[in-house]
């Protein structure tokens, strides 16, 4: 069968099981969208407001599905647009394929109109890429591309298409089945009998997973280990939602924001079992001071990963659920009441912090503002804590609901506080710490499945892409919008507040932005709430709308995220209070 | 503590398709590893190039420099070639100042290292030498007080002894 580039891009598309694309058209993708509208009913195309929100989306639905995400997007400015989503995904390991149509190979190289290199310039941010020259190769370039996406770690691809390319005419046979993955690869019989041994001989072992427990779906095989070897978990943020909140070995995130329990626990163990996390400067701070007082057997997927930040004892390539698999049975049921207890001294230790933590909250002052503030008015007893909205709102919510955020403040916040339930129901941009991934992640995600998503974010993400809104809006996506408003860059601000003498520079938002009446300007419900019942009003209404519903929380700028180890610091610098 | 100046030579071995010197040294550029040099060119097989990547680090940095080439899709092989079991080679060609005092102690110094002249003319001569590095560099620091005007060289392409390949299986 003789068919044009542009149905060879599509009918490949659906020949690789991908039934929602999200794209933005323009004069060199023209055809691409041409073949989208005469095969709607094959596949569908979510219509952003802007390319970025396209990327950000097809990351979503990626991550919420496991699927590729696919987004599509013309040459020049519609590629470069692309370039933060492309840049999210790979530092998360989201497998996506982004397709750029790009002007007609004779005019490549001439500067000519929406021309650049997008080849070039994603290289480092992207697993591979292509440029597609012959129509010949167009198809299988697709097929290889969604090949390399879903391989191993995961990652974004990007296939560039030449518009004489998609115009041409060419054979196309679409194959049966999508492309398969390239074959996994196994962890060494001998490396795991190491390994076993370093686990008996432990006395305080710690678990700590990453990313590469969803994306291997060994979430039961990770359980399974901690129960025989009777070990805490602990986690990065991108391992997050890989096993319930609420499981009781489970001392939740570590690192820079994570809870002091499991930061500690693992400072205090004598070996840490790292499974898919790469030991980011994040979770680690000072890389000299991290691991002298435990060994570590890491094992990952990418073997790029081992001993590139931290130095291993044991360092294992293979596939995550198999390693566990194979090894669990080399290992012996052991107890370790010592441990345990004082697992859960620090457990009790860590209640106590929050406890008094919140207490104090009550007593803060707003700071040297003098400008008039939303949360003036209301009695401090009554204002919404970061927690409190995220209670309210988990306890609305579906456990299986996707829960999606910005970047800075509220992110660290829902991480420690949200209670997940099920693997793919968190999505942040962890690695990149994208500001304005949220919500056409939070739309990417929604439409995947037909669920709702419930994207947590701050004034000052939300306001960097909040033209979505649009795109929420005409595809009626049932996502719930929480702002946690209080007028500042409040993650940036608590740095000035603490390394910065607390001058302030371009962290106040002298704006008067009123996200309820822009929210329904764009053709949104929405809502404000000021305290605890106006937000239990508020979600009320927003759960039951099918549709998107904005809610804006005022928060005090002066609460902060703690715990917090500093940037290059080390446990023994744990922030659990500021003054 | 290592030692952060070996000279480590890697052979790798990458397909033949454009953009792909871009990847692999874009790969160094990205991760902030350095290049001493870099040399790239055909294979036995069509299909294939071989590129010759010197540079200078410690064992943990020769690791993940390895492990990175591994990762990229056009890379098909990575191999660490021990010194001692490689040839390794480099071209040179000098242009060196002609003057009828100084030609004879020139001819001198090219029949003893081996060189060639490859271009003479009445005021400037052409040399060309293979060998190693440090041949290379003793036969051009001979070269300087005749007045170098102008040199090129290859960086170096190297081979393991005996029959061990650098291949792709396939």
């Amino acid at each position: 069968m003789k068919i044009s580039g542009a149905k060879i891009i599509v009918e490949t598309l659906i020949e690789q099981g991908c039934d929602t694309v999200f794209g933005y058209p323009g004069g060199q993708a023209i055809n691409i969208f041409d073949e989208l509208y005469l095969n709607s009913g094959r596949i569908n195309h979510i219509l952003t407001a802007h390319e970025q929100g396209a990327s950000h989306a097809a990351d979503g639905y990626a991550r919420a599905t496991g699927k590729v995400g696919v987004c599509i997007a013309t040459s020049g400015p519609g590629a470069t647009n692309l370039v933060t989503g492309i840049a999210t995904a790979y530092l998360d390991s989201v497998p996506l394929v982004a397709i750029t149509g790009n002007v007609p190979t004779a005019l490549i190289g001439r500067d000519s109109f929406q021309e650049v290199d997008i080849v070039g310039i994603t290289m480092p941010i992207t697993k591979h890429n292509f440029i597609v020259k012959d129509i010949r190769e167009l198809a299988d370039t697709l097929r290889t591309a969604f090949k390399i996406a879903k391989s191993g770690r995961p990652g974004p691809v990007l296939v560039d298409i030449p518009k004489d390319v998609q115009t041409a005419v060419w054979d196309f046979e679409p194959k049966k089945d999508p492309v398969r993955p390239f074959p996994l690869s196994f962890a060494s019989e001998s490396k795991l009998r190491q390994a076993a041994e370093m686990i008996k001989n432990a006395k305080r072992p710690y678990i700590y997973f990453g990313g590469g427990i969803i994306s291997g779906k060994a979430s039961a095989e990770l359980l399974q280990l901690a129960e025989k070897i009777d070990a805490p978990i602990g986690c990065s943020l991108m391992g997050l939602s890989a096993i319930p909140n609420d499981h009781p070995r489970f001392l939740g995130m570590n690192g820079m924001h994570g809870h002091y329990a499991s930061s500690v626990a693992q400072d205090e163990a004598d070996l840490v079992i790292a499974l898919g996390a790469r030991f980011s400067d994040r979770a680690t701070g000072d890389k000299n001071r991290f691991n002298k007082n435990f060994s570590i057997i890491h094992i990952d997927i990418d073997s790029a990963e081992l001993d590139k930040n931290i130095t291993s004892n044991l360092a294992i390539q293979g596939d995550i659920k198999d390693s566990l698999f194979r090894l669990i049975p080399m290992l012996s049921i052991v107890e370790r009441p010592e441990w345990d207890a004082r697992i859960e001294e620090l457990r009790t230790e860590e209640k106590h912090r929050l406890e008094s933590a919140a207490a104090s909250a009550f007593e803060k002052k707003c700071g040297n503002c003098t400008k008039p503030c939303s949360m003036m008015g209301v009695p401090a007893e009554n204002r919404l804590s970061p927690y409190k909205i995220i209670d309210i709102i988990s306890e609305k919510a579906d456990e299986h609901d996707i829960i999606v955020t910005d970047v800075g403040q509220h992110q660290m916040w829902t991480a420690q506080r949200y209670p997940f339930k099920h693997p793919r129901t968190f999505l942040t941009s962890g690695g990149l710490g994208t500001m304005g991934y949220g919500l056409g992640a939070a739309i990417g995600a929604a439409s995947a499945e037909g669920k709702r998503s419930i994207l947590f974010t701050g004034d000052g993400s939300f306001g960097m892409n909040l033209n979505e809104l649009a795109t929420a809006v005409s595809q009626n996506t049932p996502v719930v919008i929480v702002i946690m408003n209080n007028g500042v860059l409040g993650m940036v601000r608590q740095w000035q507040t603490l390394f910065f003498d607390k001058r302030y520079s371009n962290t106040t938002l002298d704006r008067q932005t009123d996200f309820v009446k822009l929210a329904e300007a764009f053709g949104a419900k929405a809502a404000r709430a000021f305290t605890a019942e106006e937000l239990e009003n508020a979600a009320a209404e927003a759960f039951a709308h099918n549709g998107p519903f904005l809610i804006d929380c005022a928060v005090d700028c002066n609460e902060f995220v703690l715990p917090m180890l500093p940037p290059g610091g080390s446990i023994e610098d744990i922030i659990t209070e500021i003054k | 503590m290592e030692n952060m100046n070996n000279q480590y030579v890697i052979g790798v071995i990458v397909s033949n398709i454009s953009g792909v010197l871009s990847r692999v040294s874009g790969m160094f550029t990205r991760r902030g590893f350095n290049i001493d040099c870099l040399t790239v060119g055909e294979t036995e097989s069509s299909g294939f190039s071989r590129i010759t990547v010197v540079f200078h680090g410690d064992d943990d940095i020769k690791e993940r420099i390895v492990r990175q080439l591994e990762k990229l899709h056009d890379v098909k092989e990575v191999e660490v070639l021990d010194p001692r079991e490689t040839v390794i080679r480099e071209l040179l060609l000098i242009k060196v100042r002609n003057t009828p005092s100084t030609r004879q102690d020139i001819m001198t110094a090219v029949e003893i290292f081996r060189s060639k002249i490859v271009d003479y003319s009445p005021t400037a001569l052409v040399c060309e030498l293979t060998g190693e590095t440090s041949k290379i560099d003793a036969f051009i620091e001979l070269m300087k007080p005749y007045g170098v005007m102008e040199m090129c060289r290859t960086g170096m392409v190297a081979i393991e002894r005996g029959e061990n390949c650098l291949k792709t299986e396939k």
